[in-house]
């Protein structure tokens, strides 16, 4: 008898799918712990917090946490608002232009022949290797000589070139079959046609993973922020929830140190989450075959 | 096809344009420093080769910690990361839709939490004193009697790092290969059992994995870089750069150390490059391995 081919992406729950839940539950318990934790941790009241023996849950939820930290945002003397903003500005212009950036350039990488195109895949590749605090101070350099310190320019011109995100996004375009782009080409459609008719939403699952993926760099990144401004009201919310939560001591710290993580983890989150599908889009629909 | 010839230009010119100026020019310059002496404040000067020689003759710390740790870290958190990755991905690609959205969404979740979050937590969670929830739990069990300053202790501190970078290991190359692995034509695994697949483990070796090449390479170079680029994480547990002892002291934390606490930013620069021409190697090999051939 012939095996009975897998069942990857099935429609419908199988008892045979059951081992895989024992597997896979002990293992998201221990992953999912540590978030728990955190979400937890922020509700504490500050008796819970180093109440002995620990507790994981919280019993008496509290808010204090969380006025504290609004507390202190106020002492900074910049509306926590502004630094809101700066992050979400900040966030949308470099994801967008990043995909942007990196589907035409994968795009041609992946399909086209030209001259320099290894060098290219190569030199982008070893970039990506290079620890990007070495290339903290030489950026700096850049940034300064440029004359676009101090402005959202310096926010978004550094990391919107994201070779990481180049590299995923090609890998992808490799796998559609030159088949198709050349009947796209016999129908008589033009390069940019291809790219938007042909390549983009074949490559949906690679786009929405590298969204996800800037979104973070972009969001958590505090690099910018650190070196690239100088004037308080233009920094983002990670910068600014990470000296709030490394400035205070200890013992009120901690609690609103898991309210600093929470407040910065639920955007990704609610990203994820709307995008997931995405992710997990399968080209069974896609007429590709 | 008019302006076929041109146009691959075209679609690269706003990509090259901004990774020229702040990622090719910067890295470039990084290279430069590293054969100067530079201090961040006068201007650098030409010493050669010096920097390297200094690493691999007088840097008794990298040679009798730092290598030896990173190596350990990476030699576990690597490979181990990477087929955790996979095998993951793989069995998550055989369920349902909405469990497999659920079991992604925490099993990517420890990515998603950097920094502060990290610290915050494992710090608590190791915590020295008795109210630190390992202690307590070893403790009711009778395991210790003692609290142990499991953060400050060096026979601890490099395995409780692997344990956080495993843990937080499920990164975009995760998401990437269960992409990959939902993305396989379906025939092709019809005609696999036409031609005598007995098994899903034969399945997964002749079918699975080269039909997802392009993403196991991703998945691979990206558990790589991650592993040898990872420093934070000592830092951030132990609070200190050098950790206690030099215990948890990976390269990355070497280059910091210097470059940013003794400015002595030509040498951080040499660090940089030999951590780089590491990385290069082993993707190299990962490169071999998944190429199509």
């Amino acid at each position: 008898m012939a095996f009975k081919s897998s069942g990857i992406n099935p429609a419908k729950f199988h008892v045979s799918q059951l081992k895989f839940y024992i597997f896979l539950v002990p293992f998201a318990i221990f992953m999912a712990l540590p978030i728990i934790f955190i979400f937890n941790h922020a509700f504490k009241p500050l008796d819970e917090l180093y109440a002995f023996p620990p507790r994981f849950f919280v019993i008496n939820p509290t808010l204090e946490n969380f006025q504290n930290l609004a507390q202190l945002a106020e002492q900074s003397g910049i509306p926590l608002s502004r630094y809101v903003f700066n992050s979400v500005f900040v966030t949308v212009i470099v994801v967008f232009l990043s995909l942007a950036l990196s589907t035409l350039a994968g795009y041609a990488l992946s399909k086209k022949q030209f001259r320099g195109k290894k060098l290219l895949l190569e030199v982008n590749n070893t970039a990506l290797m290079f620890v990007p605090i070495a290339v903290m101070i030489p950026r700096f350099l850049t940034v300064s000589a440029l004359g676009i310190e101090d402005t959202y320019f310096a926010h978004i011109f550094p990391l919107v070139a994201m070779p990481v995100g180049l590299f995923l996004i090609k890998q992808f375009i490799d796998q559609i079959p030159d088949s198709l782009i050349e009947a796209a080409v016999i129908d008589g459609a033009n390069d940019f046609k291809i790219y938007w008719k042909v390549i983009l939403p074949l490559i949906k699952p690679a786009i929405a993973t590298a969204a996800i993926l800037a979104f973070q760099l972009v969001w958590n990144d505090m690099e910018t922020s650190n070196l690239y401004t100088t004037s308080e009201n233009m920094r983002t919310l990670a910068f600014f929830m990470n000296t709030l939560a490394a400035q205070t001591n200890v013992v009120v710290g901690q609690g609103m140190a898991a309210v600093a993580s929470m407040i910065m983890f639920i955007p990704n989150l609610i990203l994820f989450v709307i995008l997931q599908s995405k992710v997990m889009n399968t080209m069974a629909h896609s007429g590709l075959k | 096809m008019k302006g076929n010839k041109k146009s691959p230009y075209l679609f690269l010119l706003p990509y090259i344009s901004l990774f020229t100026l702040f990622i090719v020019v910067p890295v470039l310059m990084a290279i430069f420093l590293s054969f100067t002496n530079f201090n961040t404040i006068e201007a650098p000067e030409f010493v050669g080769f010096m920097n390297y020689i200094n690493l691999l003759t007088q840097d008794e710390i990298f040679m009798q910690y730092v290598l030896p740790n990173t190596i350990l870290f990476a030699v576990i958190v690597g490979p181990g990361g990477y087929i955790l990755s996979f095998v993951l991905a793989w069995v998550l690609a055989q369920l349902t839709p909405v469990p497999r959205t659920l079991f992604a969404l925490i099993f990517y979740s420890p990515s998603m939490t950097a920094g502060i979050a990290m610290a915050v937590v494992w710090r608590v969670i190791f915590s020295g004193n008795q109210s630190g929830y390992a202690n307590h739990i070893l403790m009711s069990l009778g395991i210790i009697t003692e609290p142990v300053i499991w953060l400050q202790d060096t026979r601890y501190i490099l395995i409780i790092m692997i344990v956080v970078a495993l843990w937080s290991s499920m990164g975009v190359g995760f998401l990437a290969m269960m992409s990959g692995v939902l993305n396989i034509d379906h025939t092709l695994y019809e005609a696999g059992a036409i031609d005598g697949i007995k098994n899903r483990f034969q399945e997964l070796i002749y079918i699975t994995i080269p039909s997802m090449k392009p993403q196991m390479l991703f998945g691979a170079v990206m558990a790589i870089v991650g592993t040898f680029n990872a420093g934070a994480i000592g830092v951030q547990l132990t609070g200190a750069n050098p950790t206690p002892s030099y215990a948890g002291q990976l390269i990355v934390n070497h280059i910091e150390d210097y470059g940013f606490i003794r400015f002595e930013m030509g040498y951080a620069a040499a660090l940089s490059v030999v951590l780089l021409l590491i990385i290069y190697m082993f993707a190299y090999v990962a490169k071999k391995l998944f190429s199509e051939a």
